[in-house]
């Protein structure tokens, strides 16, 4: 196990120099939901019934949720890249653990996103958002959302093993900023047609971004909803969980595999 | 278990789908010699070598690399190899530096011996003064040359380069060959994969041809050059008579003992000679004797598509022609041959 730790560290390290190098597409990327706050926020929340500042309370969970979900994107083109590029053959062929590439990958990534959030959550707060769960809620709600990313990540890692193309993974990238589109991140779900409530509320981004809510105290998760979102604490978590039991074994396989 | 080869392979075998990349590939290197595996695109070279580096898993036979097995000690394996080719690259985004010392971590030189190892190795690879940016901006030599040095780290018994100076420039290759018999002469077992036949000539001890996944001819540069010939060609004066054109082809043919062809527009007269110990001077001289006026003279190696016209009967791949060779008309010339024979 030590080796795993040990490899995983140098991994981890190498992605945080990269990082280093060109910080331009983290800040970027962390810049992203802070753009769309202020858009939606104040453009949407004015034409909206509810009064803008209820509107942006609403958004800043379900943008932190988003953000976690972006892990799949963030994933998949790393992993696409290093396959393409010869670095994962470079690390295949060195007798090193196999499962500390993804592993040194992921948690590099979890540091990142600790990291990146805190614009989110203090622009956040200085448009009207609120953390009125207490410090136990707060802590419970940046664990989920770290759990979450940590999850979709894997899945991203996964995913880019099978494209091996950075290109193709950087265009499926794009086509994941649907998923917060049909969840409940922006919108609220119940004035949704039946068929489409029940596909955003089984999304499991919308049981995050309920869970966030739900512990910051700003809005009482809807008991009508499906069964991830009326719960969506132990819902967010059961989802990461299955994610994560579902995705990583196949990772490392694969990653053990990869190029046959 | 076999000591004396650094390499030995029994059968491997390696299908993609419908593509059989390997059909029973022998191979065997002698420790501490250099082995250059030379053919055309698509002849099995490169997954040859995936399979031997443990990257990819052979689909039948088997192979021992620095006496540890293939599949059931790939971890022993990776432990004794260095890898540099086309795939098995440094992180782009990363400096010389800093990736020579992530591979030297994850090789476990630990702390200052690994930061150490890292600058000797920059310093013997003259990446000094590049080694603090980042790989990407590295020109293709000095990138190879990186590769190189990344594979180096732990001074592997056994080293596998797949085209290591494939597209690169004369004196970038001719850099990588200075590092291949540095680490020859100190005793590293070499396996080289090329499509240049001058580059297996100048590094090889031994030489396999691979032809449709199997190995088709082994043997030193000396045998396979002998086996496979040179060519003779003599450029006559401006305005030489046709008596001149029939007394060269008469020397010719006097001391390669193959018919001599005869182009009369570009006024030469070749022929294909298996006798290695033929030599320019010797041609010049018979020549001279026999009072032919020679404009130029030209004995050359045989290109890797005469190699494969024939030992194989057939071309070789499109673009397998060594860059150092003088066109590639050998196929019409061997064909002229055929033609004047019949």
């Amino acid at each position: 196990m030590s080796t795993v730790a040990y490899d995983s560290t140098a991994v981890l390290g190498r992605h945080l120099q990269r990082i280093r190098h060109s910080p331009g597409v983290v800040i970027l990327t962390q810049t992203m939901p802070i753009t769309m706050l202020l858009f939606f926020g104040f453009v949407f929340g004015s034409a909206l019934a509810t009064p803008g500042q209820e509107y942006r309370a609403f958004l800043v969970p379900g943008l932190l949720a988003a953000t976690a979900a972006g892990g799949i994107m963030t994933g998949m083109f790393q992993s696409a890249q290093d396959a393409q590029r010869g670095v994962m053959d470079r690390f295949r062929t060195l007798p090193m653990s196999r499962a500390a590439v993804p592993l040194g990958q992921t948690a590099a990534d979890l540091l990142t996103t600790v990291v990146g959030m805190v614009p989110l959550v203090l622009v956040g707060l200085a448009v009207g958002w609120r953390i009125e769960g207490g410090v136990g809620g707060a802590l419970g709600a940046f664990g989920l959302l770290l759990l979450f990313r940590f999850a979709a990540n894997w899945v991203g890692a996964y995913l880019g093993l099978l494209i091996r193309n950075e290109e193709i993974a950087g265009q499926l990238g794009s086509v994941t900023f649907v998923l917060p589109l049909l969840s409940n991140a922006y919108i609220p779900t119940e004035g949704l047609p039946g068929w489409l409530r029940v596909v955003t509320e089984w999304n499991p981004l919308s049981a995050v971004a309920a869970a966030v809510r739900d512990l910051c105290g700003n809005a009482s998760p809807n008991p009508d909803a499906a069964w991830p979102t009326a719960e969506p604490v132990a819902g967010a978590l059961l989802w990461s969980l299955l994610l994560l039991v579902v995705f990583v074994p196949p990772t490392i396989r694969r990653y053990t595999r990869s190029g046959e | 278990m076999n000591t004396t080869y650094a390499v030995l392979s029994e059968g491997l075998e390696k299908r993609f789908g419908d593509i059989h990349a390997l059909r029973g590939l022998d191979l065997a290197v002698a420790r501490g010699t250099v082995c250059g595996v030379l053919g055309p695109n698509g002849a099995g070279k490169t997954t040859a070598v995936r399979v031997l580096t443990t990257l990819s898993a052979p689909g039948g036979g088997s192979a021992r690399v620095a006496g540890h097995d293939i599949v059931t000690e790939a971890a022993a394996v990776r432990a004794a190899i260095g890898v540099a080719g086309q795939y098995a690259s440094v992180d782009s985004e990363l400096t010389g530096r800093e990736n020579l010392r992530l591979f030297a971590r994850l090789l476990r030189l630990r702390g200052a011996t690994g930061r150490a190892r890292a600058d000797e190795l920059l310093e013997r690879f003259e990446l000094v003064e590049a080694a603090d940016r980042a790989a990407r901006t590295y020109s293709g030599g000095m990138r190879r040359r990186l590769d190189l040095a990344s594979s180096l780290l732990t001074r592997p018994q056994v080293l596998f380069l797949d085209e290591p100076t494939t597209g690169l420039d004369p004196q970038s290759r001719g850099q990588i060959w200075t590092a291949v018999r540095e680490l020859a002469a100190e005793g590293t077992t070499v396996l080289l994969t090329t499509q240049y036949l001058e580059e297996a000539d100048q590094l090889a001890d031994d030489i396999v041809l691979i032809d449709h996944g199997r190995a088709a001819h082994r043997g030193t540069p000396a045998e396979l050059k002998s086996r496979i010939g040179s060519y003779a060609e003599v450029v006559v004066a401006d305005e030489s008579t046709e008596a001149v054109f029939l007394t060269a082809a008469g020397v010719l043919d006097q001391l390669t003992g193959t018919e001599p062809v005869i182009e009369r527009e570009r006024r030469t007269v070749g022929a294909v000679t298996t006798d290695g110990t033929l030599t320019l001077p010797r041609i010049v001289r018979e020549l001279d004797a026999a009072g032919v006026p020679v404009a130029d003279v030209s004995l050359r190696p045989p290109t890797l598509d005469e190699v494969f016209l024939r030992l194989t009967g057939r071309a070789g791949a499109p673009g397998t022609t060594a860059p150092t060779t003088t066109g590639t008309r050998t196929g019409t010339t061997i064909r002229a041959t055929e033609e004047s024979a019949a």
